[in-house]
């Protein structure tokens, strides 16, 4: 009998399994294990998490495979790791590492300013960040099989989400109704490849799982990301930035599932301590802004 | 109409209704012990099986399910779901739900990179059934009264025991509806002789 692997549909149903479900951002094997006895579905082995990059600034990169492998050896949930957009070797890295998904992230610092990768050459799945369906689908195109907002990471606002997550909605919708001599424009004008929009009328949705990503603070928050539409959570700096990690992440996992659940939320959120302290986005410069970062 | 719920906590859910709906059923996704009572027979879908199982117990599903079950109404678990299943779990003291004789192994094939699709044999269903394992378990050893439905590299991927329906793939991924059809018959079986 054949054996294929990395084939579209075992890499799209990898992300499909994690729907409903909190993804969250650990530093080492410690947290990993909070994340996991909180009920994540999936871990982000990182060397520091987004706030405290954005407070160290200069460049960030791949993690140190060390902290990957410590997450790896203490979870069975899968790991996923970041690299910098276009890193064609840090992406291998991580693939030799056996890292269960790839973000190629905009929280990094990017190494290529034109080119993301070619992630169809890959057996592991990726997941890229957009703010519309235009990056959504170049990034489909690419060969990503797993969209998240991009937000505005390690501010623990969500407004950018919000704002990236009613964009790409409202484009969805509006390509879905669209008649087929529409369709060719609206690649142009979107900056999507004619062909992934052509799927999405067809099927009436987007052709992968698309999760909420970059501001998320409060179980309140992921609630809303999922009442938006999105099909799961990312929670960077949010987790193990707040005065009680353990209580924080079961909450944020409580209110995914049952985001609709009011009287629940109210429970989940009384006394959880102080959320992280977040940034206002008219505040951040230009340059500081992550989401500009991808092409 | 025969109503099969789908337990609607966290994971594939939307895949699962879509492929029973296909059977001419009326699909509930279930968030509430409550819709147990209404149901002939119930899936459990793809996903985290640690998350899952956090999240029965949290909302008190974890009774209700061994009852439900100990009824003799069916279940269908695919990967994480069939993990939930098993009587026995290796490098685990404790199963989950328990309601199969069976011994299970998470990840059994590696990590992501080793998910792989494949066409499979499987009993009673067809010689080309596609199977999509994605992070799958195995099925290591079976009890008596359990059938082995189908094996892969020597690995039983599939089994059946009574009501009670499990595999490592996952059908729900694909357009080949037959492994929820051969379910739905089970379940309107069951529902004739109840």
């Amino acid at each position: 009998m054949v054996k294929q692997t990395g084939t579209d549909l075992v890499k799209r149903g990898m992300a499909e399994m994690q729907k409903g479900g909190v993804i969250m951002d650990v530093v080492n094997a410690e947290q990993a294990k909070i994340a996991e006895e909180a009920g994540a579905v999936a871990v982000m082995a990182l060397e520091r998490v987004p706030s405290d990059i954005r407070a160290a600034g200069g460049v960030a990169r791949m993690a140190d495979p060390t902290i990957v492998e410590e997450v790896q050896n203490a979870v069975s949930i899968p790991v996923m790791a970041k690299c910098r957009i276009g890193h064609i070797v840090e992406a291998r890295v991580l693939e030799a590492m056996g890292v269960d998904y790839i973000d190629e992230s905009e929280v990094l610092t990017p190494a290529d300013e034109v080119y993301h990768l070619y992630k169809r050459d890959f057996t592991v799945p990726f997941v890229c960040g957009a703010r519309d369906i235009g990056e959504a689908t170049r990034r489909i195109a690419e060969g990503a099989s797993m969209i998240r907002t991009k937000g505005e990471p390690g501010t623990g606002n969500i407004v950018e989400a919000v704002r990236h997550m009613r964009m790409m909605q409202a484009q969805i919708k509006k390509v879905i109704s669209m008649s087929e001599d529409e369709l060719m424009t609206e690649a142009k004008n979107t900056g999507s490849p004619y062909e992934v929009l052509q799927e999405i009328k067809r099927t009436g949705q987007l052709p992968v799982v698309n999760f909420a990503a970059g501001g998320v603070a409060t179980p309140a928050d992921a609630a809303l990301m999922m009442q938006l539409g999105a099909d799961g959570v990312f929670v960077g700096s949010g987790i193990f930035k707040s005065d009680n990690p353990e209580k924080f992440a079961r909450a944020i996992v409580e209110a995914t599932t049952h985001y609709q659940d009011y009287a629940l939320i109210v429970e989940l959120s009384k006394n959880l301590g102080t959320a992280m302290k977040g940034i206002e986005i008219s505040t951040l410069e230009q340059k500081d802004r992550m989401q500009e970062r991808g092409w | 109409m025969i109503n099969i719920g789908v337990l609607a906590l966290q994971g594939a859910v939307r895949e699962h209704v879509r492929a029973l709906e296909a059977s001419d059923v009326h699909v509930i996704p279930v968030k509430k012990v409550e819709q147990l009572e209404e149901l002939d027979g119930l899936v459990f879908p793809g996903g985290e099986s640690t998350t899952m199982r956090r999240l029965i117990n949290k909302y008190g599903f974890y009774e209700p399910l061994k009852e439900f079950a100990s009824k003799g109404k069916p279940i269908f678990g695919t990967c994480a779901g069939a993990i939930l299943m098993a009587k026995e779990l290796v490098g685990h003291t404790e199963p989950h739900i328990a309601v199969m004789d069976m011994k299970v192994e998470r990840n059994a094939f590696g990590r992501q990179r080793e998910s792989f699709e494949t066409v499979l044999k499987v009993n009673g269903i067809g010689n080309d059934v596609p199977g999509v394992f994605i992070r799958a378990p195995i099925i290591q050893e079976v009890g008596d009264g359990v059938e082995v439905l189908a094996e892969f590299e020597g690995e039983i991927v599939a089994a059946q025991q009574g009501p009670f329906l499990a595999c490592s793939y996952h059908p729900e991924l694909t357009d080949d509806n037959r492994m929820h059809q051969y379910f739905v018959n089970i379940v309107r079986k069951n529902t004739v002789h109840a």
